[in-house]
C-alpha cells in the first residue's frame, strides 16, 4: 500500500503522544536504572559517581542473589510445565463438548481475575503447617503426609521444596487462563482433519497426540511467553504468601530488589537486580518478537 | 492538516504541564499538622490518639492529619516515607527509631533540621538521660524527641509451668540451658520463636550477643572495636546455635505474637521478645506476675538494651511551627504520661508520674534508671538500616544452616562494608 506523505504525517501525529509517554516512562527510566546500577548511590541522596561494574560484581557474589537466580529458574520451569499440561488437559476436556461448557469455562478462568495479593494470603493459610492442609490430613488419618510446606528449608540439588506450595498456588491461578488459550487453539483446528482421523479408526488419545498437539504449537509458544514473563518477575504472590522463606527458600529477585532498594536504601545494588530481571525477561521476549516480526 | 498536527503536539506537551499544576495545587497552605507513623494497631494507636488529644486541646485551630502506614516494625512505612522525602513532600513530623536509624538514614542525608533549641527552651537537657540524648544527636546537635523507651532483652515465661516443674527463672546462660533441658524432658517446648519476618531471629541473637560478649564488647561490634569473626563473637554464635535446639520446630511460620501465644497456651515455656510482648499478654487478659513473668534475658542482668521511637523535624516541613509545637507536646511530661501507659512502654524522661504505670513498666523504669544502657540492632538503634538489612540476610541463612564460620565471616564482611562508609 502506498501512503501519501500527508497521511504518514497524520499517522505519526496520532501515535506521537503515546510514543512520547512510552519513551519517557518506559525507555528513559530503563536507561536511568541502568545508569544508577553503575553508580555508588547508597543512602537517600542520589550519588551518580561512576563505579563501573562494582555493584554487579558484589551482587553476583552474594549467596542470596545466587539462591534467587536458581529459585527463579526452578519456579519458572515447574510453573510453565504445570500450567501448560493442566491447560491442555482442561481445554481438551471442554472441547469434547461437555454440557454447560460456558459454566466450566468461567469456573476455570475465574481465579485469574482475583488479585495475586488476595490469593497469596489465602494460600498462606491453606499451607500453614499447623492449621492448614496438615490439620486436615491429620483429621483423616494421613499424618505421614504432613510436612512443613513453605517453612521447610530442605533443598534437593538447587530446588527448594518450599517452592512447591508457591508453584501450586501460581498454577492454580493461571492454568485457567492457559486453558482459555488452548481452547481457542482446539477450536481453530479444522473439524475435517479430526473427522478424517476418526474415520481411519484412530483413538481419541492418538488424535490428541498426533493431530491436535502439533497444530497447537504456535499457541503453546504464546502461552509460554505470557506465563514466562509473569513468573520471571513475580513479586506480589510470593511476597504475601511466604515472603523470602527460611534461608531464602522462596525468595525471588523482585523481593530482594524491593528490600535492597527501599529498606536498605541501597539504590545502586537494587538497580542491579532490576537490570538482571529485565535481562531475564528480554531473553524470553526478544526472540519471540523477532520471529513474529519476520513472519509479518 | 498542519494545523491538526500542531494542535496534537500542543496537547501532548501540555499534558505533563497540567499534571504538575494539579500536583502543585495540593500543597496549598492550610493550618494543618501531618504526623507520619506506623502506629495503627491496639495500644500504640490509642497512645498516638492521646497525644493528638493533648495537641488539639492546646491548639484547637490546627487540623491534625494522622498519616499511618500499617506493617510491623515500620517495614512498609519506611519505604513510603523515603519516597515522600526524596520527592520533596515531607510530612510535618515522622516516627523514627533513635540511633543509627535516625542519624545514618536521615541526618547524614541532610534532611533533618536540628532541634537543640527546643531542648534548651523547654529545659529538657536535664529531663532526658544523657545516654538517650546521645542516641538522637550527631555532631553536637539534637535531631529528634524520644516519645518512649522499649526494652529489647526480656525473657517472658509461663509462671504456672515454671511452678509445676519447680524451676526458677534463668539468670545466666548456663541456667537457661539447665532449665531448657528439664523442660524438654518434660515434653514442653522450652523457647518459643516466631521468625517469619527474620527480625525476630535477629532480636534473639542480639540478646545472646549481649549476654556472651558483655555490654562493652557488644557496643564494640558497632564501631569496629569487636571483630565479628573473632573468637568471642564466634562463641556467642555457638551459644545461639545451641539455643536453637530448644526452639519450636515451626518457628519459620510464626510471627512474634504467635510465638507469645505459645507461651500463653503452655505449648512453650519461654520467649525472648521486647516489652511490647507485655502489651500482647495484657491484651490476651493474662495476669502479670501470676500467669506470666519476666526477667532480663539470660546473661544480660544489669544491662538495658533499649530502642526508642522518636519524632523529628524534617527540613521543609510544610507547617513548621505546628510541628515544633507537636514536638513540645511529645516531649512534655503530660505527653509522655499520656502516650506510654497506653503504648506499653516507659517514658524517656526520668521525672514522670510513676503511679500511672503498671507493675511491669514500673520494674522496667527502675532498671532503666540504674542499668547500663546499650542499643538494639534489630530495631534500628545500633546500626544503619542498610547494615541491619544485611545482618537480617545473614541471619536468615544462619538460622537454617547453623554454620557458625560462614555466618561469622558474612557478618564481618557486612561490618567492614558499612563501617568503611
Amino acid at each position: 500500500m502506498v501512503r501519501s506523505r500527508k497521511e504518514m504525517m497524520k499517522a505519526f501525529a496520532l501515535v506521537l503522544p503515546s510514543l512520547l509517554v512510552l519513551l519517557i516512562f518506559v525507555y528513559f527510566f530503563i536507561a536511568w536504572s541502568f545508569r544508577v546500577s553503575l553508580s555508588a548511590w547508597r543512602g537517600l541522596i542520589a550519588d551518580y559517581t561512576f563505579v563501573g561494574l562494582r555493584n554487579y560484581i558484589s551482587m553476583f557474589s552474594r549467596e542470596r542473589f545466587q539462591i534467587d537466580m536458581m529459585n527463579t529458574l526452578s519456579f519458572t520451569v515447574s510453573f510453565l510445565i504445570l500450567c501448560v499440561v493442566l491447560g491442555i488437559f482442561l481445554a481438551w476436556l471442554l472441547d469434547k463438548g461437555v454440557r454447560a461448557e460456558g459454566l466450566f469455562r468461567n469456573i476455570y478462568l475465574f481465579p485469574m481475575s482475583i488479585s495475586f495479593v488476595v490469593t497469596g494470603v489465602v494460600w498462606r493459610w491453606i499451607f500453614n503447617p499447623t492449621v492448614g492442609i496438615n490439620a486436615l490430613m491429620q483429621r483423616i488419618g494421613l499424618e505421614h503426609l504432613t510436612w512443613g510446606w513453605y517453612t521447610d528449608p530442605t533443598r534437593i540439588g538447587w530446588f527448594h521444596v518450599a517452592l512447591i506450595p508457591v508453584i501450586i498456588a501460581a498454577s492454580w491461578q493461571l492454568s485457567g487462563y492457559t486453558m482459555a488459550m488452548f481452547l481457542a487453539g482446539f477450536r481453530s483446528i479444522p473439524v475435517e482433519l479430526i473427522e478424517q482421523a476418526r474415520i481411519d479408526g484412530a483413538s481419541e488419545f492418538f488424535i490428541l497426540r498426533k493431530v491436535s498437539l502439533p497444530m497447537l504449537k504456535p499457541i503453546t509458544l504464546s502461552a509460554l511467553i505470557v506465563l514466562g514473563h509473569f513468573s520471571l518477575k513475580i513479586f506480589d504472590l510470593v511476597f504475601t504468601m511466604t515472603g523470602r522463606g527460611p534461608a531464602f527458600a522462596t525468595d525471588v529477585p523482585a523481593i530482594y530488589m524491593f528490600e535492597t532498594t527501599f529498606r536498605g536504601n541501597n539504590y545502586g545494588e537494587g538497580a542491579v537486580i532490576s537490570m538482571v530481571m529485565l535481562a531475564f525477561v528480554a531473553v524470553v521476549i526478544i526472540p519471540y518478537l523477532v520471529s513474529t516480526f519476520r513472519k509479518e | 492538516m498542519r494545523k491538526t498536527v500542531i494542535i496534537l503536539l500542543v496537547c501532548t506537551l501540555a499534558v505533563p504541564g497540567l499534571l504538575f499544576a494539579a500536583g502543585a495545587r495540593e500543597t496549598e497552605v492550610r493550618n494543618q499538622l501531618e504526623i507520619f507513623s506506623w502506629w495503627t494497631a491496639g495500644g500504640e494507636a490509642e497512645g498516638l490518639d492521646a497525644l493528638f488529644d493533648i495537641y488539639s486541646s492546646l491548639y484547637p485551630d490546627v487540623e491534625v492529619i494522622n498519616a499511618t502506614v500499617a506493617g510491623g516494625a515500620g517495614a512498609q512505612a519506611k519505604a513510603v516515607l523515603a519516597t515522600r522525602m526524596q520527592g520533596g513532600n515531607p510530612p510535618d513530623s515522622f516516627q523514627v527509631h533513635a540511633g543509627r536509624g535516625l542519624v545514618d538514614t536521615w541526618v547524614v542525608a541532610n534532611m533533618m533540621e536540628p532541634i537543640t533549641f527546643i531542648y534548651e527552651e523547654e529545659g529538657w537537657l536535664d529531663a532526658f538521660p544523657q545516654g538517650v540524648i546521645d542516641m538522637v544527636s550527631d555532631e553536637g546537635e539534637i535531631y529528634s524527641v524520644p516519645a518512649n523507651i522499649h526494652r529489647s532483652n526480656v525473657l517472658w515465661y509461663n509462671k504456672p509451668i515454671f511452678d509445676q516443674y519447680g524451676l526458677s527463672a534463668p539468670v545466666t546462660i548456663e541456667e537457661f540451658f539447665d532449665v531448657a533441658e528439664e523442660l524438654a524432658h518434660a515434653g514442653v517446648t522450652p523457647l518459643a520463636l516466631g521468625d517469619v519476618n527474620t527480625w525476630e531471629a535477629t532480636h534473639l541473637l542480639e540478646s545472646v550477643l549481649l549476654a556472651s560478649l558483655g555490654p562493652d564488647a557488644y557496643a564494640g561490634l558497632w564501631d569496629g572495636a569487636t571483630p565479628w569473626d573473632g573468637p568471642e563473637a564466634k562463641q556467642a554464635l555457638d551459644v545461639f546455635v545451641d539455643i536453637l535446639e530448644y526452639v519450636n520446630t515451626d518457628h519459620a511460620a510464626l510471627t512474634w505474637d504467635e510465638a507469645a501465644q505459645y507461651v500463653i497456651d503452655g505449648r512453650a515455656a519461654m520467649t525472648v521478645m521486647g516489652d511490647w510482648a507485655h502489651g500482647y499478654f495484657m491484651a490476651m487478659e493474662q495476669e502479670p506476675g501470676a500467669d506470666y513473668h519476666w526477667i532480663a534475658s539470660p546473661g544480660t542482668e544489669g544491662t538495658f538494651m533499649m530502642l526508642s521511637d522518636t519524632f523529628g523535624l524534617p527540613k521543609g516541613a510544610p507547617h513548621r511551627s505546628n510541628a515544633v509545637n507537636w514536638l513540645k507536646v511529645v516531649g512534655s511530661v503530660d505527653g509522655q504520661d499520656a502516650f506510654n501507659p497506653r503504648k506499653g512502654s516507659i517514658p524517656a524522661r526520668t521525672d514522670t508520674d510513676r503511679d500511672k504505670y503498671d507493675i511491669y513498666l514500673q520494674s522496667a523504669m527502675t532498671d532503666f534508671a540504674q542499668d547500663t544502657i546499650v542499643a538494639s540492632v534489630a530495631h534500628g538503634a545500633a546500626a544503619s538500616e542498610a547494615w541491619a538489612t544485611d545482618i537480617n540476610d545473614v541471619i536468615s541463612m544462619f538460622v537454617s544452616n547453623k554454620n557458625v564460620d560462614s555466618a561469622a565471616s558474612s557478618f564481618a564482611r557486612a561490618a567492614k562494608d558499612h563501617l568503611s562508609r
